[in-house]
Formats: C-alpha cells, structure tokens, sequence
C-alpha cells in the first residue's frame, strides 16, 4: 500500500500553471528580440521634478504619468508627511478598523468631506481597493451592475468580487444602459457605474443623461472620478460636477495617486448609512492602513487642489495645445477636441508602437504604451497624460518630439 | 418562441458577425471555432438582447461556450 502511493506520487505528471502564459511570453520576447528597449521595465533612477526624470540613464521628459497637478513635489505636501513621519512613524501595522486610524487617517477624510462638500469619506489603500470594496460590498448575488463596457479592471474585479450579475453595455452609449435598466427584473437592486474620464481614450462620458436615466428607472450610481479630481469642474470635483449631476451621484469613487500626487483611494457619499462600509467592507478591513506620512501628505495637497483654479487653467492650455499640435502633425487621436489631461495618440500596430515609444524614449520623452487587454478595440495606444507644471516651452518641445520621432518610424 | 424559431433569429443575427462563412452546428464555439473577440461578443449579445428584449449578464455569457449553449439560454430567458 505505502508503496503503491509513493509510486503515484513520483509519477504523477506536473502541470505547469504558468504554461497559459506562454503567448504572452512570446509576444514579450519577440519585442525584445526585435532590439526594442522593454517598455514595461522603465527604470527612474532620478526624479528631478514632477515633469522631469532620469529614465534609463537620459534626461527625459514625463509625459506618461498620472500626476495631473503637479503636486508630488508641492513643498507643504512633502513637509507635512515629512512631520508626520517623525511624529508619528514609518507605518500602521494594522487595519484601520483595528490599530490602523491615526489622528492624519481622519483628518485626509476630513479633507475629502470639505473638497466634495459631503457628509461622509472612506479611504482606502489604494484606488483599486477602493473600487473593489465599494462595488463588491455594494452589489452582492441577485443584485444587477450595470457598466460601461471600457471600464477600468478594479471596476470589473470589484464586480466578480461580489457576484452580481453583471450586465455591460456599449461604451459612453446612453440609450445602450437605458434599455438595459429597463429590461432587470423588478424588484432587483440595481447600481450603474460609470467613470467621469475614461483614462486610455481620455474621453468624457456623458453623465448628465446617464445619471438622468439611471435614476428614472430607480438605479443607485457610482462615478469613478479617478482622473478628473482636481482638474475638471469649478472647484476640481470632476465631470460629475461639470455637468452639474454631482448631487444626484450616490458614490464618488477617486484615488490619491493622481493629481493628489501621493497613493490611496476613497469614496465619498451623502448616504446616511454610508459608515456601515467601514465595518463590512473586506478590502478596507483586512488592509493595513497607509503610512502616517501619506495620509498628511494627501490632507495637505487636497486641501491645496480646492485652491488650484490657476494651475487647472494652465493644464486645459496644455492640453489644448499638445491636441492641436499633434493633430496638425498628421496623428491619429483618441478624441476630436481635448476632453481631459490624456491625449491618447492611435498607433497602427503593436510593433510600430513599440519602435515610436522607443523613438520617443530617446528623443528625452516618456509616454505610456497601451495595448491590449487595458485599451479598447485592440488598439496600441501612445497616451499622453500632461501635469499643469508642464511649461508651454516643454509643450513646444514635446511637439518637436513627435514630430522627429514619428517621420523616423513612418507613422506620420 | 419554440426552440427552433429562437434558432433562426440567432441565425440572422449572426449572419454580419460570421465573416468567414463557418458551417454553425450546436458544438461550433464562439471563442475558438468563429473566433470571436470580446468586442465582437458584445456587438453579437446586443444584437440578441434588443431582439429578444432580454439580458444576457456576463456571468450568463461565461456559461455560455458554443452554439446550442446560446439557443437554449436565449429560449430560456425569452419564455421566462
């Protein structure tokens, strides 16, 4: 008997889980293999400020980051996280429903509650946790999602986290999500989900109608806000409160890693039960708690966005002008006019949109290659997202990047 | 609707979408056989819910592998 089972036991052929991975693998090598420099293992060996980078041993331009305002080397932020690192240390150890709120944790949501002008704020570790827990604690088995297909994947992940039905309907189309409100079984709960920019086109979605319809057939709504806070809107609310809906929005999710320029994720909310989350929620209770620094450092920089209209008014000039130059130069775009701080620039193929990140590269300039799964329809994208700390000189230069880059490469 | 009558309106509706001409018989797969991509799915689904007035969710779709699997599922949800 023991015999037999040792037997069984060496015999056994191994699967190799990772095999699935294989054509990814492929793909990778061949890339490579054609002398292209890996875009997915950037190195900034040096941060000069928030446009500029040592990357790969060259002076380089950043035009692929997501720090919006420019507020990652603001001086009050780095000062305050600076005092509530000595004060208070390195770290948490612990969820904030346990040992993990600190007097700054409180004070961030605090500062979410005067920038939003509402009652309740919850922060997360991240962004993306802030999307899986609030979607998944939100809509459980039997209750209906319904979203824009070009969602982000933590919308998708918070999704499949709380098993709910999940019924997608066609990009930025109002008419698509209204039959399909129409057609969930009465009775059901229902929430819509929708983000204000949609970050690889740079698109904006059309939440005025959307929001109308959704609350006409009784549905709750979550906008994702994610790249709009602190730029779009009069006070940097975001597209929700650009098309005045913002008070009939019942979630708003966003995250710290972008023009709050330091890490985290929150939602915010008028609903007056919305502090039971805190105690129901997995991905906000089984977390460590972020830093004491990162807290003080995000409650100083929202509180300095809500202040930021200048800064706002130079990033729509850049983003102004960066659409137009590029679009006189012959590129395809992701949007007829500039709709937000992303200006995504359509490549032909994968390959050529590897060889022009490359070309680009060493021109001094950084941008995100996108491709598939992250972008819609297939498509390779070169996305461009500008910082109100980008100076029209750099814009200039930028354009002059392009333009070098993209007739070496044959694109333009 | 009977089964078969469900079978011909599918059949219509994915006429657009099967630009190869692939023979479809109940064991024909979506993914493999007509290689359909996620943007293809959604067109074809949209197609199918506006006709029949229903929804397909997503987690119904990952249910969902070849042909025969959709003509019972799309007769299902239209007689329910």
């Amino acid at each position: 008997m023991a015999t037999a089972m040792t037997e069984t036991l060496t015999t056994a052929e191994p699967v190799d889980l990772l095999a699935k991975f294989d054509p990814i693998i492929q793909t990778r090598e061949a890339l490579l293999a054609a002398g292209v420099e890996d875009p997915f293992n950037l190195v900034m060996e040096q941060v000069l400020s928030p446009t500029r980078a040592i990357c790969n041993g060259r002076d380089t331009i950043l035009l692929g980051t997501y720090n919006y305002m420019g507020m990652t080397f603001d001086p009050d932020v780095i000062a305050a996280g600076k005092a509530a690192m000595e004060d208070f240390g390195a770290g948490t150890t612990g969820s904030r429903v346990l040992n993990g709120t600190f007097r700054d944790h409180r004070d961030v949501e605090a500062a979410l509650r005067e920038f939003y002008a509402m009652d309740h704020a919850m922060v997360f570790s991240t962004g993306y946790q802030a999307n899986l827990g609030i979607i998944s604690t939100l809509a459980g088995k039997g209750d209906y999602i319904i979203l824009d297909i070009d969602s982000h994947a933590s919308i998708y992940d918070g999704c499949a986290m709380g098993r709910a039905e999940v019924v997608p309907f066609k990009h930025n189309d109002v008419e698509a999500l209204e039959k399909r409100l129409k057609r969930i079984p009465e009775g059901a709960g229902k929430l819509v989900v929708l983000e204000g920019v949609y970050s690889m086109m740079g698109d904006v979605a059309p939440l005025k109608e959307m929001v109308r319809v959704s609350k006409e057939n009784g549905a709750m709504v979550l906008v994702d806000e994610a790249h709009s806070m602190g730029f779009i809107g009069e006070h940097g609310r975001g597209v929700a409160e650009e098309q005045g809906v913002l008070d009939q929005v019942d979630f708003i999710i966003g995250t710290f890693s972008k023009s709050v320029g330091t890490v985290g994720g929150f939602c915010v909310s008028n609903h007056p039960k919305f502090e039971v989350l805190r105690l129901v929620c997995r991905p906000y209770v089984f977390t460590a708690a972020l830093p004491p620094a990162v807290m003080a450092s995000s409650a100083t920089s929202i509180r300095k966005l809500m202040h930021g209209g200048n800064k706002r008014a130079h990033l729509w000039e850049n983003s102004r002008t960066l659409h137009k130059g590029l679009r006189d130069l012959g590129f395809k775009l992701g949007t007829e006019t500039p709709q937000s701080a992303i200006i995504a620039v359509i490549m032909p193929d994968l390959e050529r949109g590897a060889m022009m990140w490359e070309a680009l590269l060493k021109e001094g300039l950084y941008v995100n290659l996108a491709r598939p799964p992250a972008t819609p329809a297939g498509m390779t994208l070169l996305r461009c997202s500008l910082c109100a700390e980008h100076t029209a000189e750099q814009v200039t230069t930028i354009l002059g990047m392009f333009e070098r880059a993209g007739k070496a490469i044959g694109i333009i | 609707m009977t089964p078969t009558e469900v079978e011909a309106r599918i059949r219509d509706l994915i006429e657009p979408f099967n630009k190869k001409g692939i023979a479809i018989a109940d064991a024909t797969t979506f993914a493999g056989d007509l290689e359909f991509d996620s943007l293809t799915v959604m067109d074809f689904v949209a197609e199918i819910e506006d006709e029949f007035d229903v929804i397909i969710s997503m987690n119904q779709q990952a249910e969902i592998e070849n042909w025969g699997q959709l003509v019972a599922a799309v007769h299902k949800l239209q007689d329910s």
